[in-house]
């Protein structure tokens, strides 16, 4: 092959063959043009969506085995509602961390969506602030889980291998999960505050190529963050179900 | 139905993206060592995938040193035999094929395949690469820390993995989970780049049904790795917590030399399923690839087009889908509910349907071809052979009633070596003959091939068809020694004596290949950019080997699928995807409308 065929370019193409057919064929030819085949879609979105289903994967296997090993333990599963339990002036209040902590993360989520929304309008400010607002109350949420750790552990005796008040099983996949969930929260917490320190810088506007990867970055990192922000979000209120409720 | 816009004669749509600005190397440091090229990255993948596994080769050879010839290495005690065993199995399996496949060709070809002038996230692909070694590097210093590599078996089950009766329970086997897990980070990194590569960034006119089948296969797989290697991670870590922390997720209470441990209330099962979920897709993400070269192979070198693409395709993804139910088949005797072992031998079975369709469509291809007995070409039909004997015995052992007195014999032992051993292999083989005049310039040297070939491919037989009677007679797998047994006639030890010494033949003939990719990178006859005449892309490229980018000035436009071979009136026997169709006719040719168009469906 000579070079001069490898720069030739397409034919102008005919207005019949741009117009997408509708339906379900519209979609199918979507999917297997060439180029893209979701359209619109950049890389780093499609990236991270694909990422979060294998993480997807991982959590379901966590949640699936610990529900193997409640099951396949002889030994009574503690009461959560009251292992959980808080106490105020006397009375305790089932829960309620676990209540404010989700209510916590909730929140962030909401704060996590009006940053990309204003990322979008370019409101380089609002955008970071939220952010931080964003990683600040995924903070908290640790700090919280840091909490609830040490008063497993140092008032209730809880370890990883055994506890005072029922299976072994209900210590080691407590920790291991919501370890493993409050680590995604840390590190979400960790980019949040690096983007939103380039969003406050304007590198964003400026299209400032990256220290790393020398790619330039645009608001779709924004975005980008928030659906994995989304996404740890979503994950905690299957945790929440299965180990608190249940 | 598919192509209703896209396939309208001569058209191609305007690009979509602007390019992406490379990076570009200011370093040598920077060009040749952290590259971010997915075509160094891709070497480096491939040497450290090859130099690991010839420890594993390695060890074959000590394990069938003691096989062949019991009680006389003194050097190989039963301790030793488990711990070869375990490391052999695992490095071939994901440190050797999974990481060539995927990290090595991957990284090569799907770019340039594409057309593409990188993986869309270069920096991310290179890491995958540096922890990729780190993970090597940590299963390699399994094999000097007290007590050795874990001696578990390469399927790692608890509970006596972490006993202490087991070789390598100190600290071998929680370097092993740890190399796992690093090996599982760093293969998301670089998967995640495959996949939203072949999603989001061909070039213009590459449609997903004008993808060659090689990167169909490796796309798959991929996303079987990203899907299936979470349940291997999740199990890891649990086993590590389980031997560090002394948790019970797989420990069932449990006495150890009379005394009664700590565990108590886990399930050993639990983990069998999340090995197995993992497991069996890992032989789909060995053998998708394979699949998809070995299509690409034969076209090629048959001067014809791939017999029924699009069922080839829609094979693969079927193949892919289904793997995720038939994992369970690994563990009839695991005293499972006899209606899960009739729904896992069905699933099992059903996925005979689709293999036995891409098998049959690559004899059909060469059905009256021009079939040129190059290198990769005899390498492809080798392949082709040895899948189909084992994919037959697997038919067998998917039977629950069959599986049940063969499992854990040496009929498995040749069943897996044939079907995941040595025709995957044979297609590394085949492929690394095919596109190495693209990485290097050079060809490799051919009486040397030859020599390699018929060794191996014959020894390969010679060693693992005298095991499946041996499975038969009775000899179980992962044995030290057999010992005296009444089931078990002497002249089975004469066969084992003759297995071994083939093993070490066809071991040794791997130096020959090895030399000849040394020799022939500097004594190599000079390849030009296209010597098989091929249509795909990464033949097009104005330089050879690639350069930074791949393809020059711009990137290349694709008019046509991958297997326009032996088109009646064009200029040559083959039309590259990328020639203009008022360039393909001969002169004085009648022009066809629409040559070299992929047939419909
Ligand atoms: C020259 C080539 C090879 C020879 C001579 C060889 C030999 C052996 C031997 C003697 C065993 C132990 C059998 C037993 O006692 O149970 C074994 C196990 C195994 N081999 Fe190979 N092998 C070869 C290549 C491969 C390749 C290419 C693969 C890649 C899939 C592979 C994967 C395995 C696995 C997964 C096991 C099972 C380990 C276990 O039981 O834990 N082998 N091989
Ligand atoms: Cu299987």
């Amino acid at each position: 092959m000579t070079q001069s065929t490898m720069t030739e370019s397409g034919p102008t193409p005919s207005p019949s063959a741009l117009s997408r057919p509708d339906g379900m064929t519209g979609f199918v030819a979507d999917w297997g043009s060439d180029q893209r085949a979701f359209k619109n879609v950049p890389w780093g979105k499609a990236m991270m969506w694909i990422f979060l289903l294998s993480d997807t994967f991982i959590f379901s296997c966590f949640l699936l085995s610990y529900m193997t090993v409640r099951m396949s333990t002889t030994v009574p599963w503690p009461n959560p509602s009251e292992v959980f339990a808080l106490s105020f002036g006397g009375e305790p209040i089932p829960l309620i961390l676990i209540a404010i902590m989700t209510f916590i993360l909730i929140s962030s989520s909401g704060t996590m969506a009006m940053a990309v929304m204003f990322g979008y309008k370019r409101d380089r400010k609002t955008t970071a602030i939220l952010m931080i607002v964003t990683a600040l109350f995924g903070a908290s949420f640790v700090g919280m889980q840091a909490f609830e750790w040490t008063k497993l552990i140092v008032d209730e005796g809880v370890r990883p291998w055994g506890n005072p008040m029922g299976a072994a099983q209900f210590g080691s996949t407590f920790f291991m999960i919501t370890g493993f969930h409050g680590f995604h929260v840390s590190i979400g917490v960790i980019f949040l505050f690096i983007v939103a320190r380039k969003v406050w810088r304007g590198d964003f506007d400026r299209a400032v190529p990256g220290f790393f990867t020398s790619r330039k970055g645009n608001y779709e990192i924004v975005e980008i963050m928030g659906l994995y922000w989304h996404f740890v979000d979503l994950v905690w209120v299957f945790i929440f179900a299965v180990f608190y409720l249940w | 139905m598919v192509d209703a816009a896209q396939d309208q004669v001569n058209f191609v749509p305007p690009a979509e993206v602007e390019e992406v600005e490379l990076y570009h190397p200011k370093s040598w440091i920077t060009k040749y060592v952290f590259s971010q090229d997915a075509k160094v990255i891709a070497i480096q993948y491939s040497f450290t995938a090859i130099a690991i596994g010839l420890v594993a080769l390695v060890l074959s050879w000590l394990m069938r040193l003691q096989l062949g010839f019991p009680e006389t290495f003194s050097f190989i005690e039963a301790e030793d035999y488990y711990q070869f065993i375990t490391m052999h199995g695992m490095i071939m399996v994901i440190y050797l094929l999974t990481a060539l496949f995927l990290g090595g060709f991957g990284n090569y070809l799907i770019p340039l395949m594409l057309g593409a002038r990188d993986m869309v996230f270069p920096y991310v692909n290179m890491l995958s690469y540096w922890v990729y070694l780190l993970a090597v590097l940590v299963l390699v210093a399994s094999f000097f820390v007290p007590g050795g590599p874990t001696g578990a078996g390469w399927t790692l089950y608890p509970p006596q993995a972490i006993l202490s009766g087991t070789p390598g329970s100190d600290g071998g086997i929680i370097l092993m989970l740890v190399s796992l897990a690093l090996f599982i980070v760093g293969f998301t990194m670089g998967g995640l780049n495959y996949v939203v590569t072949v999603l989001q960034a061909r070039t213009r006119g590459m449609t997903l049904m004008r993808m060659p089948l090689t990167i169909w296969g490796i796309f798959m797989a991929t996303v079987l790795a990203l899907l299936a290697f979470p349940a291997l991670f999740v199990g890891a870590v649990m086993m590590t917590l389980d031997r560090i922390l002394g948790t019970s997720f797989f420990m069932p209470a449990i006495v150890q030399f009379g005394e009664q441990m700590e565990y108590g209330g886990g399930s050993p099962i639990l983990f069998q399923h999340l090995f197995w979920f993992f497991g069996h897709p890992e032989v789909y993400i060995v053998a998708l690839p394979a699949f998809g070269i070995v299509s690409d192979l034969i076209s090629v070198h048959a001067r014809r087009h791939i017999f029924g693409y699009r069922l080839m395709v829609w094979a693969i993804v079927i193949i892919g889908a289904l793997s995720f139910i038939v994992w369970a088949h690994h563990m009839y005797v695991s005293g499972m509910n006899p209606w899960f072992g009739f729904f896992f031998a069905t699933t099992t079975l059903i996925i005979a349907v689709p293999t036995a369709i891409k098998v049959y469509n690559w004899v059909l291809t060469l059905w009256r071809a021009d079939i040129h007995l190059t290198l990769p070409m005899l390498f492809a039909l080798a392949f082709i052979v040895a899948f189909v004997n084992g994919g037959i015995t697997g038919l067998f052992l998917g039977n629950v009633v069959v599986d049940v007195p063969l499992s854990d014999t040496m009929f498995v032992v040749a069943h897996f070596h044939m079907v995941m051993g040595v025709a995957p292999i044979l297609v590394i083989f085949g492929a690394i003959y095919h596109w190495y005049p693209k990485m290097t310039g050079r060809m490799l040297n051919v009486p040397m091939g030859h020599f390699h070939f018929w060794v191996t491919f014959l020894g390969s037989y010679a060693i693992f068809l005298p095991l499946h009677y041996l499975g038969f007679l009775g000899v179980p797998r992962r044995y030290y020694e057999m010992g005296d047994t009444s089931f078990i006639p002497d002249s089975a030890q004469d066969l084992n004596a003759f297995v071994s010494v083939i093993a070490l033949v066809v071991g040794l003939a791997q130096l020959v290949f090895l030399f000849n990719i040394g020799w022939s990178m500097v004594k190599g006859k000079k390849s030009g950019p296209n010597p098989w005449r091929a249509t795909t892309l990464e033949w097009q490229t104005p330089e050879t080997p690639p350069g930074h980018g791949n393809f020059g000035e711009a990137l290349p436009v694709v008019y046509r699928w991958a297997y326009a071979y032996g088109l009646p009136g064009a200029k040559e026997d083959f039309v590259p995807q990328n020639l203009p169709p008022d360039q393909v006719m001969a002169e004085g040719g009648e022009d066809l409308g629409a040559p070299a168009a992929q047939p419909a469906e």
